[in-house]
């Protein structure tokens, strides 16, 4: 008998997600990917807009939440964290936590 | 003895998973270990980029005009948005050629690869571009920056080091924060040098003119950024060069990123040519996409913060 008798059993992931999916990973819908460049497009266009308006100290508010915003659509559709483990964004989280307090200036 | 790398498959027969490592169960459980590394590594970078952030923050806290004035006299908005779209459009097709890697489209995961390096290679070439262009202007980093007080050269005059006739405001250093380390909270700060907020020619701050908008402000030509780095206090003037110590620095080494990652997209690029990729194994094209997606990242929050200083 082999310790590694877990080999012989099929990978239980697998049977799920058909044949072009192998691994239990899926491929980001095609569309989803068109949508999610449109959006980063259009929030570019909207945060140089917004930095020729005089908000005060709220420009600076403004460019850093669309900048969140395009963050959290590169996080969650480009690099697959909408489907993947939840640990991986959890890393990220944990991440931007230590560098907001490092930065914050109060 | 059965081997790790041993499993059914549909029709019941074994067969041998060459990238299977022996350590590892599942194909499944070895990618989703890689990931995880991956993550690791992508988290290590943003903290390693957090000190760049934090530095930039408590220099734009305690200077923000100088801050408005170099952006502004220095930072064409034109070529940080046309890059923004480049690395946007190059994450783009990096995850479309994950993507392909996924479905076995060989064709199209060489022609996304190709894609994304030309985005990178054109990202990189509007960053000489601007570069150049700061070495034109005498703006570069420590002693090769016309603004740097160091210099025998400088622009910049030193802060008065005596008290003068003019009524000075002795401010009392904060007990603690970010304030308290920087390095000019003692300085004492001169009265006759603060400027409002908005400042525009003599002849018009009479009449009660609400201040131009930011567009129209911005200054173009030596002669009207000379006049706005004057209008500056002298504590601000003996600043001005740690704008673009940030900007170099920032920039400077999300470039290496840049560069690295055309490197690791190229080796991809090989790896896919020699047919190393397929459905059952494209670990490396999913974590090269992650580093290259993590870059775009960055820049997508240098971009407000450096270029689009209100």
């Amino acid at each position: 008998m082999s310790l590694t008798h877990s080999n012989d059993i099929p990978a239980p992931v697998a049977d799920d997600v058909g044949p072009s999916a192998p691994h239990g990973v899926h491929a980001v819908p095609r569309r989803v990917l068109a949508s999610v460049w449109g959006l980063l497009i259009l929030l570019t266009v909207i945060t140089v807009a917004v930095s020729k308006v005089d908000l005060g100290q709220g420009n600076i508010w403004a460019a850093l939440l669309i900048a969140v915003i395009k963050g959290g659509l590169v996080t969650m559709y480009f690099m697959h964290l909408r489907w993947d483990s939840p640990f991986n964004g959890l890393i990220l989280i944990v991440a931007l936590f230590f560098v907001s307090l490092f930065v914050n200036t109060r | 003895m059965s081997t790790a790398s041993t499993e059914i498959s549909a029709h019941g027969q074994a067969h041998y998973d060459p990238h299977l490592a022996h350590h590892f169960d599942t194909p499944e459980q070895q990618f989703t270990s890689a990931k995880l590394g991956m993550w690791i590594f992508l988290g290590t970078e943003i903290l390693m980029f957090g000190g760049l952030f934090c530095a930039y923050s408590i220099y734009r806290h305690n200077h923000p005009l100088v801050f408005k004035f170099a952006a502004e006299a220095y930072l064409s908005t034109k070529w940080g948005a046309i890059n923004t779209l480049i690395l946007i459009t190059s994450s783009l097709t990096m995850a479309w050629g994950v993507r392909a890697a996924q479905l076995n489209q060989k064709k199209l995961l060489i022609t996304c690869l190709v894609l994304t390096l030309m985005g990178a290679a054109g990202f990189l070439g509007i960053k000489t571009i601007e570069y150049s262009a700061k070495w034109d202007e005498h703006v570069w980093v420590g002693s090769w920056n016309k603004y740097n007080g160091d210099n025998d050269a400088s622009y910049a005059t030193p802060p008065p080091e005596q008290p003068t006739t003019q009524p000075m405001v002795q401010i009392p250093p904060p007990a603690y924060g970010p304030a308290a380390i920087a390095d000019d909270a003692n300085t004492p700060l001169d009265v006759s040098q603060i400027k409002p907020r908005y400042s525009y020619p003599l002849s018009q701050s009479i009449q009660h003119q609400p201040p131009k908008r930011e567009s129209d402000q911005r200054p173009t030509g030596e002669q009207q950024v000379d006049e706005r780095y004057k209008q500056l206090s002298a504590s601000d003037q003996w600043h001005v060069n740690t704008f673009f110590s940030c900007y170099f620095l920032m920039t400077g080494l999300h470039g290496i990123h840049v560069v690295v990652g055309m490197g690791v997209i190229s080796w991809i690029l090989m790896r896919t040519l020699r047919n190393d990729f397929s459905s059952e194994y494209f670990t490396p094209v999913d974590l090269v996409g992650l580093y290259w997606h993590l870059v775009d990242l960055i820049w997508i929050f240098l971009f407000p913060l450096l270029y689009l200083i209100h």
